[in-house]
């Protein structure tokens, strides 16, 4: 990077490592789509239980989860990135979360929010999905019943990390294919 | 007041129903009415629609099995607002020919109370508009409450019964 | 749509509209489980004539997490924690309700300033439940505005159950037999806050809907229901309320001291929505009223009741101590002698009469528990409300009702 430039002391989002030169930036397009990716999620909250009420004091003023650019909330799985299934997920819901999954389009993060979405919870019970990756692939959990706002920012945060580091070419490789098959998908 | 309450209403069934009052005791200042379940149906109507006794209000409509695992009862709740009146009816009728009288033709509360009973207990109420299940998935062919069927999904092979103690 | 009308000419004298004459042919929409507007879980079926709903049907279950089937293999301590989780909205009144359920259970004296720390953790738990629903219509009717602000004073709220008790939401707050120790100075100094400052914003909540023309038109006539038919359907709570019946647990079958306080029940008429969103502003009022002069009329004296059986002793006499150390060994793994009996109690939760019906059998668990949970038996009337009228109003009468998935399904 050259340093005769002069630079501007504001940094809105970390650059990604790249050539830099008068009036260009040369990087990886990987870096570039992943840093868009990360900061403009468009969650799809899946709230069933108590965990949707602490989602819903998340995205309240106190706890802004809107300033890490989730501000858009889609209900319609065609539009969103990241399926965030906050609460206990019965064995009738199964179907219906399988089928909001199978909906949304490649590139696609799972977040598993709280104990019952993630492994059953204190619910052991014949009626009661004992976590949600048993049915589809999940990538980040928070542990927790339910979890704070600050541990649910924590796990956004991850989600935001892994998107801004995957690789452009994971979705169609076959480590990828092979772990949608092992669920049945594809 | 309890004790007047459970004299009145004890008085007024034996005068309509004799033979039918298996029991009536205060427990824990509730008067509870152990009934034959035969008249089940015409003594709910009865104590709805008596003037004095007026039940107008259904509190709770749930089932239970009985400590030998060998009946089911069914149990209501009644409430008299203007008055304060609280009593509680119960009938009991064996696993073998669960069938009783639905309720939902005096009290509309009754429809899912009774759908809820059925789901977890089996109690066929004759004359529900729609006696199917109501918590529970369509397909399941057992009733999880009764106490023969365990609380796990026996599925589950995560979950080391060693390690949690049982 | 294949429709033949029924006259073959339409003469310049003919002024039946072309609409009449043709065969009404009914659509079908799924308000399905997962839906923006619906506040939890449930399915809605409806049939549609155009934009008029002419019937529906629910479908429920999609959270059954068979707490009546968990009761019975729970101590009756650990039972607390599955009823926070049936109304998450305000679950430290679910917490009591079972506490004294199980007090009467074992015929336990309560002493009064327990009942008082009690009746204050009630009110501000009822304040954060109408909270979220009132804000929630506001939302469904396009005024974000509200539930933003409101919020803020949830946190406070919030706030002040995690100094007592070390949660925000499912709380488990308490003991059977009052409370471990009273709270901290700065919670009664954070109580005092609350009550002194709330009322602003509630005030500028209210400017902001109550007599908006815009919500009003809204929500006027929108779902009602008659006293009798509410009735019919064992409603109770501010739904109840909103039809016309002043029936209020608090005040006809009194618990926990509630009738040593001063407080008014509001009733409405029409039983629609506004007024069931007016029942509940007015709710909150009077429940900051009852904090007040709980506050003011806070007696002195032990926050416990005095049940060694079923109540950790101190930590320092468990040390020292052999009674309390056997005490402590015995309550913690759960082996605990109750009374055999059945016991039906019931409080005034956020959506009206919340029971419990314990049968006991002297065992170290519930032989039979059962909850009466008012969301249940109260959404059975939801296709009556909305007959006749439009998907938007169903969809207003559902936020208005307070429906919470997890009390419905339990």
């Amino acid at each position: 990077m050259s340093k005769e430039i002069q630079r501007t002391k504001l940094e809105i989002a970390k650059s990604p490592e790249g050539l830099e030169g008068p009036g260009f930036f040369a990087t990886k397009l990987e870096d570039v789509i992943g840093l868009a990716r990360a900061n403009s999620l468009w969650p799809l909250p899946f709230a069933t239980s108590c965990c949707g009420i602490e989602f819903m004091a998340t995205m309240a003023s106190h706890y802004d989860l809107a300033r890490f650019g989730m501000e858009r909330l889609s209900f319609s799985p065609r539009q969103a990135d990241l399926l965030m299934v906050m609460g206990t997920i019965a064995k009738k819901m199964g179907p219906t979360l399988r089928q909001v999954y199978e909906q949304m389009a490649e590139p696609r993060w799972v977040l598993s929010m709280g104990a019952c979405a993630s492994s059953g919870g204190i619910f052991d019970t014949y009626s009661v999905l004992q976590g949600i990756d048993r049915i589809i692939p999940v990538d980040v959990y928070i542990p927790g019943c339910p979890p704070r706002p600050e541990q649910v920012i924590e796990g956004i945060l991850k989600i935001q990390e892994l998107a801004k580091n995957e690789s452009l070419r994971r979705r169609n490789a076959p480590e990828y294919k092979r772990l949608m098959n092992s669920y049945g998908m594809e | 007041m309890n004790e007047e309450l459970l004299n009145k209403v004890n008085q007024k069934l034996h005068e309509h129903f004799h033979g039918s009052v298996e029991k009536a005791e205060l427990l824990y200042d509730y008067p509870v009415f152990t009934v034959n379940k035969e008249k089940i149906h015409n003594i709910l109507k009865f104590l709805k629609e008596d003037e004095e006794l007026n039940f107008h209000f259904l509190t709770d409509l749930t089932g239970m099995q009985t400590e030998d695992e060998k009946h089911l009862g069914a149990i209501y709740h009644l409430h008299n607002m203007q008055k304060n009146y609280r009593i509680r009816v119960k009938t009991f009728f064996p696993m073998s020919n669960p069938e009783i009288p639905t309720a939902t033709d005096l009290w509309s509360a009754a429809n899912w109370m009774e759908r809820e009973t059925y789901d977890f207990y089996g109690i066929k109420y004759i004359g529900h508009p729609n006696l199917k299940r109501i918590l529970n998935v369509d397909e399941m062919d057992i009733f999880p409450m009764r106490k023969e069927y365990p609380l796990e999904d026996q599925t589950r092979e995560d979950k080391s019964d060693k390690l949690f103690g049982r | 749509m294949s429709k033949k009308a029924n006259k073959n000419t339409v003469s310049s004298a003919d002024t039946t509209p072309v609409a009449d004459t043709m065969e009404k042919e009914y659509s079908t929409l799924n308000l399905g489980p997962t839906h923006p507007a619906t506040h939890g879980i449930f399915q809605n079926v409806l049939k549609m004539d155009g934009e008029i709903i002419h019937d529906a049907v629910s479908t429920i279950g999609y959270i059954h997490r068979a707490f009546e089937k968990l009761a019975e293999r729970r101590p009756y301590a650990q039972i607390t924690t599955l009823t926070d989780r049936m109304n998450y909205c305000s679950s430290p009144i679910n917490n009591m309700g079972w506490h004294m359920t199980v007090e009467k259970l074992i015929k336990a004296e309560m002493p009064k300033r327990a009942e008082y720390m009690r009746v204050i953790i009630m009110e501000l738990s009822r304040i954060s439940d109408h909270i979220i629903c009132n804000t929630i219509i506001g939302q469904d009717t396009g005024a974000t505005t509200g539930f933003l602000y409101l919020f803020q004073w949830r946190e406070k709220i919030y706030d002040i159950f995690e100094d007592i008790c070390g949660a925000r939401l499912t709380t488990n707050i308490g003991r059977i037999g009052g409370f471990d120790r009273d709270f901290p100075a700065k919670t009664w100094d954070k109580i005092r806050a609350f009550v002194k400052e709330y009322p602003k914003a509630l005030t500028e909540f209210s400017n902001l809907l109550e007599r908006n023309k815009i919500f009003m038109d809204r929500t006027i006539k929108c779902g009602p229901i008659s006293a009798e038919r509410a009735l019919a359907y064992s409603f109770a709570g501010p739904n109840l309320r909103a039809a016309g019946v002043d029936y209020d647990v608090r005040v006809m079958n009194p618990y926990s001291s509630y009738q040593d306080f001063d407080f008014v029940v509001p009733v409405g008429t029409a039983g629609d929505t506004y007024d069931r969103f007016m029942v509940r502003q007015e709710e909150m009022w009077q429940s900051l009223r009852i904090i007040e002069q709980a506050l003011k009329n806070m007696p002195d004296g032990a926050t416990h009741a005095n049940i060694p059986d079923f109540f950790l002793p101190p930590k320092e006499e468990v040390y020292n101590n052999m009674e309390a150390l056997i005490y402590h060994f015995k309550i913690v793994m759960g082996e605990m002698d109750v009374p055999k009996g059945e016991v039906y109690h019931c409080v005034e939760g956020g959506n009206g009469e919340l029971g419990f019906y314990l049968i006991s059998d002297g065992g170290r668990t519930p032989f039979r528990l059962h909850f009466r949970r008012p969301c249940f038996i109260y959404y059975q009337a939801y296709p009556e409300m909305i007959k006749g009228g439009m998907l938007s109003d169903a969809i207003l009468t559902m936020s208005s009702m307070n429906v919470i998935a997890g009390e419905l399904d339990a």
